[in-house]
């Protein structure tokens, strides 16, 4: 098996809708895009350039307080890209956050920021448990990661 | 107004032989299944003037027309978003002839996902949107995104790994008895799916199609001339699309209610443009790229409700003589996977009495696109 240090994981290739997202975990916020019209203010995830709600152009990107739980999760095992291979099995988890349940972002539970991918064992990944986004960076990009709450 | 119900049907069907890897080129493939399907309706290739295909085919409708000595097109469409397009590529076919844009169409798939590269593999080019809220978290490969729903599904509804082997487990034994099937003559047990690896838990190696080489294409003309084609006809009695209101393609996490698909809108339209209901339907062909897709189309398609698809795989549900016996030649899990198009075959052989596992007297069939991607659908009568 390669050595994980050596193989880069895929990085987000954001576009134009999305790259306030990342330059915002690029300083440790997780914000989401929300309506800017003064009646509407409908989060909305992935971002887009026109509220579904009320057809607003204008949108802000609010913070959210990086809490949420586990709606569900996935443990894949080889075949796999190299430099997830080398992590395999890993979790992917899909996180509802605490503010917008209907807002939810693909990720990984880990035992710390910048611990690998597989540091959490499967056993005690659990849908709604409580969950808590932290920033770690891979290959010059920061991406949220996500602790439990109650380790 | 009549619309496209029972306007058209599809008279012809042929197919390559499917195998994990053939010497043949998809262009070759492709025209090697067309030239079948029209002799099996007897209708010369210069008569074809409408194509249909979807995404991801390799071979375009130049290099068909002009290679199977085509006449004059004047029709030619290319449904969208992969599998899910499928069933569309018949829809569009029949919209044609049945408004006079055409006269023979013929929709074709051709692959070779066995020996090929694997689209997921590709790194160099991600969509940007919802690639990079998903891939750089390791959620790389259509299964991982489909156990993810797959997961969420057995925590809201109780259903079990026994329910997925329910539906493994039906197709496989339609396979056993389809020569030209992947998996003929190689039984699944129990203990052979609950002991194979995982792929991405909580799906394991069976809930799995197989990556296959081959094609297959099929013929459409109007009612009337279908009554002078050498084969019975198989009516298209209806047929629908499906993209729902904020879906998000298979990673549909982000819509209010990611376990309601595409077919749920797809069902919609087809049953209020069909004659019959989903209690008259014999037998049906069901997109199984994965396992866990059987139970949420069920529900879709309103053959039970919302929450009961997986148990409505017990007691042999799906199997001949239950009571929706599904993918009767083996479906994407034991016969080919080659985009779904063996299930529209299928459907026709059934409704012809020809199946190898053949569903008696049966005189309706369902059959499904991609679901858990924009969809599409057909219901076929004889």
């Amino acid at each position: 098996m390669a050595d994980p240090t050596d193989q880069a994981l895929l990085t987000p290739v954001p576009d134009d809708d999305g790259a306030p997202f990342w330059e915002y975990t690029a300083r440790h916020e997780l914000r989401v895009q929300a309506c800017a019209a003064p009646d509407c203010g409908e989060l909305r995830f992935p971002p887009r350039p026109c509220c579904p709600h009320c057809r607003s152009f204008d949108s802000t990107w609010r913070r959210m307080s990086g809490r949420g739980r586990i709606w569900s999760y996935v443990v894949p095992h080889p075949p796999l890209l190299p430099a997830y291979a080398a992590q395999a099995p890993y979790n992917a988890i899909v996180v509802e956050l605490a503010e917008a349940p209907r807002i939810r972002l693909v990720g990984n539970l880990v035992s710390s920021a910048d611990a690998r991918l597989d540091s959490v064992d499967p056993d005690r990944i659990r849908i709604g448990a409580r969950v808590q986004a932290v920033f770690t960076e891979t290959g010059g990009v920061r991406v949220p990661r996500w602790v439990l709450e109650r380790p | 107004m009549t619309g496209l119900k029972d306007a058209t049907a599809i008279v012809g069907i042929g197919q390559t032989a499917f195998a994990k890897q053939l010497p043949e080129s998809e262009k070759t493939l492709a025209c090697r299944a067309i030239i079948a399907a029209l002799d099996d309706a007897g209708i010369a290739p210069s008569e074809v003037d409408a194509f249909a295909s979807y995404t991801m085919e390799e071979t375009d409708e130049v290099e068909v027309a002009k290679s199977i000595g085509a006449g004059d097109v004047t029709y030619f469409s290319k449904a969208g978003y992969g599998g899910g397009g499928s069933c569309a590529t018949v829809a569009h076919l029949a919209s044609a002839i049945a408004t006079g844009q055409a006269t023979v169409g013929v929709a074709w798939r051709s692959r070779k996902r066995g020996s090929g590269p694997r689209p997921w593999k590709n790194t160099a080019v991600q969509l940007p949107t919802p690639a990079q809220w998903t891939r750089p978290f390791g959620l790389l490969r259509p299964a991982d995104e489909i156990g993810m729903l797959a997961r969420r599904y057995m925590h809201e509804y109780g259903a079990t790994r026994d329910h997925l082997f329910n539906v493994a487990l039906a197709c496989r034994n339609r396979a056993n008895q389809n020569p030209a099937a992947i998996m003929y003559e190689r039984p699944l047990t129990r203990e052979m799916y609950m002991s194979s690896r995982w792929i991405s838990e909580p799906l394991c190696l069976f809930d799995n199609c197989l990556e296959t080489d081959g094609a297959l294409a099929c013929v459409v003309v109007s009612a009337e001339r279908a009554r002078d084609c050498r084969q019975k006809p198989v009516y298209v009695h209806a047929a629908a699309q499906g993209l729902p209101a904020q879906h998000h393609g298979m990673v549909n996490y982000w819509n209010d209610d990611p376990l309601t698909g595409p077919a749920w809108t797809a069902a919609r339209h087809l049953w209020k443009h069909s004659d019959v209901t989903p209690e008259d339907v014999d037998v049906a062909q069901i997109y199984d790229a994965f396992t866990p897709l059987i139970p949420l189309s069920l529900e879709g398609y309103g053959f039970c409700g919302r929450g009961e698809g997986a148990s409505f795989t017990e007691g042999g549900a799906l199997e001949i003589g239950g009571r929706l016996p599904i993918n009767t030649g083996g479906g994407g899990l034991s016969e080919a996977y080659v985009h779904g198009f063996n299930l529209i075959n299928e459907g026709v052989k059934q409704l012809r009495g020809v199946g190898t596992a053949q569903v008696p007297d049966a005189r309706t069939c369902l059959v499904t696109a991609g679901e858990g991607v924009p969809t599409s659908a057909l219901l076929l009568t004889s």
